[in-house]
């Protein structure tokens, strides 16, 4: 269906859209900018620090980070792949626990309108509180060397956007849709399946973003505070502690690519379940 | 063709009154004393100026506003049972597509609902689509569609379930006047096609004259029913019929009926403007 989406505002065209080859060479053509920006900049930098001769106390080169991630891939005192492996299954836990219990309470609130008028105001409030503050004590409630601990911070982050989007996604429907499922003599649930659920969806992929990236925050910000050994946040703070800053900056790079990877695979999802979506369309 | 006088009606409202409770305590009358009987097969027009009440009108037969006092009967059942039956079609000013659907899914979901099957709701879809000339945009998403077409979209799936009655509110109010004119052709020629009673909100003179067998002037503040004007042009209508003398007195009538209720007047309603829209779609 993602073919279709090259022909917005051509009703005249067929749902056929351009050939497979014309869209991979759109695509390469659209992200060539952006890589060509990156790279430039990586450049940039490692020929400042080159030239400049700086400490890389102050900041490895680009060729550094790259050779201490080689080095320390699987290292003894920073076992680098195996502390990617065990963070990613912490944000991934909890991103599934925060964004299942978001989902079972936003559609809770929907379909009772008391329920959304006492949680809507409590989760604006709870989601005003910087929850990650809260790290040092889901390590005591959920066990210090417990994955779960950095799995609850995580999914307590993911629960917010995906629970408020949600409840959103599904309340908000265009009246006329109501008024016209209505006049169908529509059973709730019938209008909860045809109406309300296709109409949460986007908003749904929007909440799953958000959670993505800060599942992976929560996660690294509780294993700051301490916990099993092998995870990308206590590589940070011990290499950082012991002034390897070229491994500190392997690990955050190592973080930075989970959260993107994590982030693409959700878009790419999206595209596939919701190819109708604006969001979806490729730009023509 | 319209039903003779004696048939029973399809549509009988009888008194009907509706008051909405305002923010502040106040009270809006949007209907007084309404009565009207539409019969089968009928086109019949409501018209005039905002806050008429006539798309309450409309909503109280289709039961989704339910009056204060008087009664409504539809086949001589109430609007809502009426409603519980599917005797409606639906088409309001917006589309009202589901974007997540295509085109033919769009016009098949009255009939999931009504739980038919699959090959009677392609069957139906395709039907329904070749009969407002989208036949080949079935698969086409909405958001490919001009807005013309969307509100064809919108016709194909109130028609597809075959509703006694079509509720159309201001369907076309938000085209251009060209395909106004063009859509107005093609929803004479469904409803001669199907013998479906319509009944038709709009604020356009030209258009309530053109399609209906009768004209329900309407006034503001109470919205009430001021008079109503029987269209006696020839069928079927064409081009033709919007050139002849007959089709600017009506327009006239219309006008100054609404005038009399203190109407504002749209002024494309106005005999010279109609006839300058009429040369311009032939040339």
């Amino acid at each position: 269906m993602s073919a279709a989406a090259g022909v917005a505002g051509r009703p005249a065209a067929g749902p056929s859209g351009p050939s497979a080859a014309v869209k991979a060479g759109r695509a390469v053509r659209g992200y060539a900018p952006a890589v060509l920006v990156a790279v430039g900049g990586l450049l940039v930098w490692e020929l400042a620090i080159r030239l400049a001769n700086l400490n890389a106390f102050i900041l490895p080169a680009p060729s550094a980070i790259i050779a201490a991630l080689i080095e320390n891939w699987n290292g003894e005192r920073f076992p680098l792949w195996q502390s990617a492996q065990n963070t990613i299954i912490e944000a991934v836990g909890g991103f599934l626990i925060g964004t299942t219990a978001g989902v079972v309470v936003a559609f809770a609130a929907a379909r009772w309108g008391g329920m959304r008028a006492l949680l809507l105001p409590l989760a604006i409030a709870a989601n005003a509180i910087p929850i990650i503050a809260f790290a040092p004590l889901f390590n005591t409630w959920f066990g210090l060397l417990n994955p779960l601990s950095k799995m609850m911070m995580a999914a307590v982050l993911s629960f917010f956007p995906v629970m408020a989007n949600v409840t959103r996604g599904l309340s908000g429907v265009d009246p006329g849709q109501l008024e016209l499922m209505r006049s169908y003599a529509a059973t709730q649930s019938t209008v909860l399946r045809k109406v309300r659920i296709p109409n949460a969806l986007p908003y749904f992929f929007t909440a799953l973003k958000l959670a993505s990236t800060l599942s992976l925050i929560g996660a690294i910000v509780a294993e700051y505070f301490g916990g099993q050994g092998s995870v990308l946040g206590r590589m940070i703070v011990q290499s950082a502690s012991a002034l390897k800053f070229d491994i500190t900056w392997a690990a955050v790079s190592l973080a930075a690519i989970a959260g993107i990877v994590f982030y693409l695979v959700i878009a790419a999802i999206e595209r596939i379940a919701i190819p109708w979506h604006a969001s979806s369309r490729s730009e023509d | 063709m319209a039903g003779s006088a004696d048939t029973a009606p399809i549509v009988h409202i009888a008194a009907v009154d509706k008051v909405f409770a305002g923010r502040e305590g106040g009270r809006t009358t949007a209907l007084s004393a309404i009565d009207l009987d539409v019969r089968p097969g009928e086109f019949v027009s409501l018209i005039g100026p905002s806050g008429c009440g006539k798309s309450t009108l409309l909503r109280v037969i289709g039961d989704l506003v339910q009056p204060t006092r008087g009664s409504v009967s539809v086949n001589g059942k109430t609007a809502e049972q009426a409603r519980k039956d599917r005797d409606y079609g639906m088409v309001f000013q917006a589309p009202v597509l589901f974007d997540w659907r295509s085109v033919e899914d769009n016009v098949k979901l009255p009939l999931e609902i009504l739980g038919k099957d699959r090959a009677w709701r392609a069957q139906r879809a395709k039907a329904m689509l070749e009969l407002v000339e989208l036949g080949d945009f079935t698969k086409h998403m909405p958001y490919q569609l001009s807005g013309g077409m969307q509100q064809r979209v919108a016709i194909a799936r109130a028609l597809s379930f075959e509703p006694r009655i079509l509720l159309m509110d201001e369907p076309f109010g938000a085209l251009d006047e060209m395909t106004r004119e063009r859509m107005n052709d093609e929803v004479l020629r469904i409803w001669e096609q199907t013998g479906t009673t319509v009944v038709f909100v709009t604020h356009s003179i030209p258009e309530a004259v053109y399609l209906s067998s009768r004209v329900v002037v309407m006034s503001a503040r109470p919205g009430r029913i001021t008079r109503i004007v029987d269209i006696d042009l020839s069928r079927p209508r064409s081009e033709e019929s919007r050139e002849t003398p007959r089709y600017f007195e009506l327009i006239t009538g219309v006008r100054e009926a609404l005038r009399a209720g203190g109407g504002d007047v749209d002024d494309a309603g106005t005999p010279s403007a109609a006839r300058t829209m009429a040369e311009g779609a032939v040339g």
